[in-house]
């Protein structure tokens, strides 16, 4: 099935890159190109005249200047050939440092205080990652981000973005090329990069609104989902936001897992619509779908005698995932005060062969069909009540379902709903620094709360970050 | 299969999209060059206006409206000088239109063309919300208003060749009454020349060299950084010093700092449209200069 999407997918990739090769001329063409040509030259008259009274008003504008001899404004002949001068604090980058990309690096720590222990973390009835979790205790930093992005040429531009990790390691998080510069809406990506699924994955961590991510996300997505491999996105030609996506990845991460095969792991397709309602309402809406093949995917899962064992899967995993989120500012300015609302629902089915503790850490390996729905969301306001601070709350809520375990349910099933509750509390004194509070409850496991308290910082310097919506 | 039926579906909605247009699409990313916009194309051009006159332009996200609308615009009209650096590049990444990419035709940036003022020394964020190009809020002198309608005119024409005559015409018409405008404004605003003003933010650099108004002081100690009670402290006592007429503030921005330093050095309150829809009678370019200067006159008195 892979095979049979990414032929169509090369195909069009194809087609566009194509699109401004050679024509034949034929003598109609010529014609045309003959008329165009005209139209070309009477606009450039257009042009020229105009340019011509601007500069009788540039001259006007430098006597009058002259007069007012306490104002320095530089006589404004350079209005007629528009490049300014380069501004005196910033010297024009010549030589090899004039393409010097767009740098920009993010900082963040933290300060933990959990009441249970989390090594010992488990999000009851679901396989989960070793990144799941609230993590360390005490101090420590969080991950760093350091991001290079640039235009390659005149079809490419790319993004590099490396993860330092506290304990000295360092992951490519995102790093993709892609064509801004084809026409109608279509926009390829390839590379790595976080898949274009639900709200909240595509963001990178240090913008979230909270320390740690959703249950769900932390469930069903190990965090956060991305793939190595292309995606192509399409923006539709209308007044409301549409934008359709798919696609295609080695499907390395979970839900899928390493295969050593030559075709692709996971393929996701998804749409979003958005908009605004009046000056005051933005609002955007999606749909998404994961699908992936794992072979021998190993994660852990709480049992029923309270152990973490490691659980290895093969089977199918498919995930839907709708999300919306809705941002409210008086008459469009957020700066005083503004709200923030957004939600997101999950529902996963996986079916195939489940082996209990594979490498019988535990005692016996057991290994029977298992098929599954489970699902989970979360829901959290944001809201800024005066400028600079915020307050947050959100509820996060995962439903096991009821898993066929075959002969591993004397080991497996618990059948407990996790769920949890946060508040935080943000001051941002700056577009680029940002202080948080956070207290949690968090009741993953059966007759355990653990409570959570954060402290949190996030330094951002060097190239201007977007505003993402 | 589904990526196969999403490709078909993305041509099919393309084919009708083309072939339904007819105007010139522009995307104005602040309210006065919206209205400039309009001055010049006239019936030729649909305007979007992508931020009103209540919201900071620096200070917006990369909405789906705005990508929706950047996706069908042909020409984009920004302010530049990284006013809008925050959600322009991203509007038009997202949006797959290479036609307002910057450097194409479809791209129109208003700052290069007029001369900049505050352009900083020191390039530092410690400096607060600096601009390295310069302090981008152009609009509130109705000179750079003139020096940006021609080259706009002459993009429009360039875009949209055959109307290129209309836009000539146009741009004509609106040099002749913005010259005769100019002029009477500045005869009116005579009272206001050396008049000594506080300022809530660093917004006003091209209105107060264009009046000669005196700024002794701004309600921010940097740049985008909220005034602290410390430092509005010792401005006071500066004000007591070097008293000032007014304290003005865009129509964007909290009463707050204003009220607080209006009531106690005794300055009065002046708010300004700052662009075209400040307030309800800021409603065309004309208007809003002339709302300004009325304003200004009567904090002045």
């Amino acid at each position: 099935m892979y095979k049979h999407t990414l032929v169509p997918a090369a195909f069009a990739v194809a087609a566009l890159l194509s699109a401004p090769a050679a024509w034949a001329a034929t003598d109609n063409e010529l014609a045309e190109i003959r008329e165009q040509m005209r139209q070309l030259r009477e606009s450039y008259e257009a042009r020229l005249t105009a340019l011509e009274a601007r500069l009788r008003e540039a001259e006007a504008n430098a006597a009058r200047a002259a007069a007012a001899a306490n104002v320095p404004a530089p006589a404004p002949t350079a209005a007629a050939a528009p490049p300014l001068p380069a501004p005196t604090a910033v010297p024009a980058a010549s030589g090899i440092a004039a393409f010097n990309p767009a740098i920009s690096a993010v900082l963040q720590g933290r300060y933990a205080n959990l009441s249970q222990d989390p090594d010992r973390y488990a999000i009851a009835g679901f396989q989960q990652t070793p990144d799941t979790g609230p993590g360390k205790r005490g101090l420590s930093l969080s991950e760093s981000e350091l991001a290079i992005s640039a235009n390659v040429d005149d079809k490419f531009a790319a993004n590099l973005i490396v993860s330092l990790s506290p304990d000295n390691s360092v992951e490519v998080e995102e790093a993709y090329g892609f064509m801004p510069s084809l026409p109608n809406g279509v926009v390829p990506k390839f590379g790595r990069f976080f898949s274009g699924i639900g709200y909240l994955n595509e963001q990178h961590q240090h913008v979230w609104d909270f320390i740690d991510a959703p249950l769900a996300y932390q469930a069903f997505l190990g965090g956060q989902l991305a793939q190595d491999g292309v995606q192509l996105k399409w923006v539709a030609p209308t007044e409301t936001f549409v934008e359709l996506g798919a696609e295609i990845g080695n499907g390395v991460n979970f839900p899928g897992n390493d295969r050593d095969r030559n075709g692709a792991g996971a393929a996701s397709i998804f749409a979003h619509v958005g908009g605004d309602v009046g000056a005051s309402n933005s609002w955007r809406a999606g749909l998404s779908y994961l699908t992936a093949r794992p072979r021998g995917r190993i994660s852990t899962q709480l049992d029923t005698a309270g152990n973490l064992a490691d659980l290895a899967f093969s089977g199918s995993s498919h995930l839907a995932i709708a999300d919306f989120v809705w941002k409210y500012a008086p008459n469009g300015n957020a700066q005083e005060t503004n709200f923030k609302l957004q939600g997101e629902y999950f529902h996963r089915r996986e079916h195939g062969d489940l082996t209990y503790d594979p490498n019988a850490a535990l005692g016996v390996p057991n290994s029977d069909a298992y098929s599954a729905r489970q699902g989970g969301w979360y829901l959290q306001g944001v809201w800024q009540f005066m400028p600079l601070w915020r307050f947050g709350a959100r509820y996060d809520r995962l439903d096991p379902g009821h898993p066929e375990y075959g002969s591993n349910a004397d080991l497996l099933d618990i059948g407990f709903h996790p769920d949890r509750v946060t508040a935080m509390v943000d001051y941002t004194p700056s577009e680029f620094s940002r202080f948080r509070i956070q207290f949690a409850n968090d009741r993953t496991r059966p007759g355990v709360t653990d409570h959570e308290f954060f402290l949190q910082y996030i330094l951002t310097l060097g190239a201007h970050g977007a505003h993402r919506f | 299969m589904k990526t196969r039926w999403l490709i078909t579906l993305a041509f099919a909605a393309l084919a009708v999209s083309t072939a339904a247009r007819a105007d010139l699409n522009v995307f104005a990313t602040v309210p006065e060059w919206g209205a400039l916009a309009s001055e010049l194309g006239g019936e030729k051009v649909k305007v979007y206006t992508a931020t009103n006159a209540l919201q900071d332009p620096h200070h917006v996200e990369a909405k789906p409206s705005l990508i929706a609308r950047a996706r069908s615009a042909d020409l984009i009209v920004a302010t530049g000088a990284e006013l809008e650096i925050g959600w322009v590049p991203l509007v038009v990444q997202q949006a797959g239109n290479p036609k307002v990419r910057p450097g194409q035709p479809g791209y129109f940036e208003a700052a290069p063309l007029v001369p900049m003022l505050e352009r900083p020394t020191r390039l530092d964020r410690a400096e607060g919300d600096v601009h390295p190009l310069g302090n981008p809020h152009i609009q509130t002198d109705p000179r750079n208003i003139l020096r940006v309608a021609g080259p706009l005119a002459a993009r429009l024409a360039e875009l949209d060749a055959a109307n290129a005559a209309y836009y000539q015409s146009r741009y004509k018409a609106f040099d002749e009454k913005w010259r005769a405008n100019i002029a009477r404004w500045e005869k009116e605003a005579a009272p206001l020349r050396g008049v000594p003003v506080v300022v809530q933010h660093k917004g006003f650099p091209y209105l107060e060299e264009w009046l000669g108004l005196k700024e002794v002081a701004s309600l921010e100690p940097k740049p985008g950084v909220e005034p602290t009670v410390a430092y509005m402290t010792e401005l006071l006592a500066t004000l007591k010093q070097q008293p000032a007429k007014m304290v003005i503030r865009a129509a964007y921005q909290s009463d707050r700092p204003s009220q607080w330093i209006a009531e106690r050095a005794n300055l009065k309150q002046v708010v300004l449209p700052f662009t075209v829809g400040g307030d309800d009678k800021a409603t065309t370019l004309q208007a809003l200069f002339d709302d300004t200067i009325e304003r200004l006159l009567k904090g002045a008195q």
